[in-house]
């Protein structure tokens, strides 16, 4: 596959239900395509078999059911689809979501430290997280939190060294060259700059979370009364 | 809910932790969302068979005990997996074996006397609106249980049962080799995963031939082992998918075994996974418990899975 070193892709025995595809060394967008096609023929190869698949930056997770399918031929299967694996064109391009966020203190309190961290105004560091699209590499953590990247190297802050017991909901935060949304109130140890105003899961609809492995997210910075407007919480951090 | 529900029990007192589980929840990892289920396959599927339910009936996992029910008409049930010394109106209820409890019986679940996690089955199963294609209850995620909202089981609930299926009769009683003594010496299977080779040999010897201790920092997400300090060559990978049993290994060397509540992704280079069967079998014990992990391979973990489905389907 395109410029990997021999040894990949490689099936690697992840227990008796299941193989880790790894597919690529890196964390690069330019993956998402190859994964979402093996994702796709997953499911078309192993049927009722298929027991569920994880997609992350570099790999994929498949599980089945080792009583309907033994592990070696669950392994052959994937050596044929990967020997014809072509990336899917419609994860290339990827779902667009927009988030409206309002970048403030009040409810992003880590936004003055990233500030100063990265040498900029606090405008600066908003026009640079809103400045670009961001890709949709993995899920996990907690139901819908998506790892989003890659952000402009400038804003590149490690997470806290004591994580906060208590992330409000739809917090915007940042983390090594990494983006998210907390999707519900969890402990968290990412630096936060922002709110959103969009449920990202919500049992009311369809799938549950707004967004998918390969999607693409745009923050765009809403003032508090857009924010307001739009159902956001302009509740201010609780004090840790 | 669109079938035929009546309610089963009344909840006197919940105690710490006992919450409605069917098989898990399936086709969603891809959404953060785990799997759920019962941390002791073993238990849940024998209570199940035993009170004549198909495979995947939500069925009550009891933590620690604690647990007072009363029945609100008569019903069909088993308990299997830990014994929390049950009783039924202050008998002693019988494990691994089909009961009949009468209406306005209570059921009491005190504490662990073998075993940590008890599996109560009713005929007709336990119902609930499934989330995400099922009732497992996930706290941590707000997802299942009888509410839909992952709540525990809370004094005051009225547990909804199902009607009875008709079909093969099932076996009244489990055989004795499907009752397991929990106190016993717990020998887990694991299957070497691909960063094994990056663990040092002195620590490779160490982790097969040592006595772990289940710590106290054990739940249904995983459970952590204390011994020996493990050093693998690599600290962190990029994420990705963590299997039910993955034995992963943080950088203060002491192993952290998986189970059913995991979460969906994960960075730390693992020794392998358990298997099924052993997975269930950790689940059962108690902090303080010593396990020995036992290298497998995945010829006689399949094996061992048929075995354990035959017994349940001749039982």
């Amino acid at each position: 596959m395109r410029g990997e070193g021999a040894r990949l892709p490689r099936l690697e025995s992840a227990g008796l239900d299941g193989w880790m595809v790894r597919l690529f060394e890196r964390i690069d967008e330019q993956n998402l395509a190859w994964i979402t096609a093996l994702s796709r023929g997953c499911e078309a190869a192993f049927g009722e078999a298929l027991v569920d698949l994880v997609p992350s930056y570099t790999t994929l997770l498949v599980l089945f059911d080792p009583l309907r399918l033994a592990p070696e031929e669950a392994r052959g299967r994937l050596q044929a689809l990967l020997a014809g694996l072509a990336p899917d064109e419609r994860a290339e391009a990827g779902e667009l979501h927009e988030l409206p966020t309002w970048y403030d203190p009040s409810v992003g309190p880590d936004l003055p430290r990233v500030a100063r961290h990265a040498g900029m105004s606090v405008e600066e560091v908003v026009a640079c997280h809103a400045g670009r699209d961001y890709r949709v590499f993995a899920l996990g953590f907690a139901p819908g939190f998506a790892f989003m990247g890659l952000l402009d190297e400038r804003l590149e802050v490690p997470r806290l060294d004591t994580p906060r017991k208590r992330v409000p909901v739809n917090s915007v935060a940042i983390a090594g060259r990494q983006t998210a949304a907390y999707p519900a109130v969890t402990p968290g140890g990412w630096n936060l700059l922002g709110r959103t105003a969009v449920r990202l899961f919500d049992r009311d609809r369809e799938g549950f979370s707004l967004l998918r492995v390969g999607d693409r997210v745009r923050f765009v910075p809403v003032d508090r009364a857009t924010f307001e407007s739009l159902g956001g919480d302009i509740a201010p951090m609780e004090a840790p | 809910m669109n079938q035929y529900t009546v309610i089963g029990f009344r909840v006197e007192r919940a105690g710490p932790l006992a919450l409605l589980q069917d098989a898990g929840r399936f086709g969603v990892r891809r959404l953060g969302v785990t799997q759920g289920g019962p941390a002791d396959l073993h238990g849940w599927a024998w209570a199940n068979r035993l009170a004549g339910n198909p495979w995947g009936t939500a069925a009550l996992e009891v933590t620690f005990g604690g647990l007072a029910l009363v029945a609100e008409r008569d019903l069909t049930l088993a308990v299997a997996g830990a014994d929390l010394g049950a009783t039924l109106d202050g008998e002693p209820l019988p494990l691994w074996e089909r009961v009949t409890c009468k209406e306005g019986q209570r059921l009491v679940f005190a504490a662990p006397a073998n075993g940590l996690r008890a599996y109560l089955a009713v005929a007709g199963g336990f119902v609930a609106e499934p989330v995400l294609g099922s009732v497992a209850c996930v706290v941590r995620e707000g997802l299942g249980g009888f509410d839909g909202r992952g709540s525990r089981l809370a004094e005051g609930d009225r547990l909804t049962v199902g009607e009875p299926a008709p079909g093969a009769p099932s076996p009244a009683a489990a055989p004795a080799e499907a009752r397991l003594d929990y106190r016993a010496p717990a020998r887990l299977a694991l299957l070497p995963g691909a960063q094994i080779g990056d663990f040092t040999g002195q620590s490779l010897f160490q982790a097969f031939n040592s006595a772990w201790r289940v710590d106290d920092r054990a739940d249904r997400m995983g459970v952590r082992l204390t011994g020996p300090r493990l050093q693998c060559r690599i600290a962190s990978l990029v994420s990705e998918g963590i299997g039910l049993g993955a034995v992963q290994v943080p950088p203060d060397g002491q192993p952290i075994a998986l189970l059913n509540d995991r979460q969906t992704i994960g960075g730390y280079p693992r020794l392998g996974a358990l298997t099924p069967l052993a997975a269930s079998r950790l689940a059962q014990c108690l902090p303080g418990q010593e396990v020995r992990l036992v290298a497998g391979s995945s010829e006689q973990a399949l094996a061992a899975l048929r075995r354990f489905h035959g017994q349940l389907a001749q039982g």
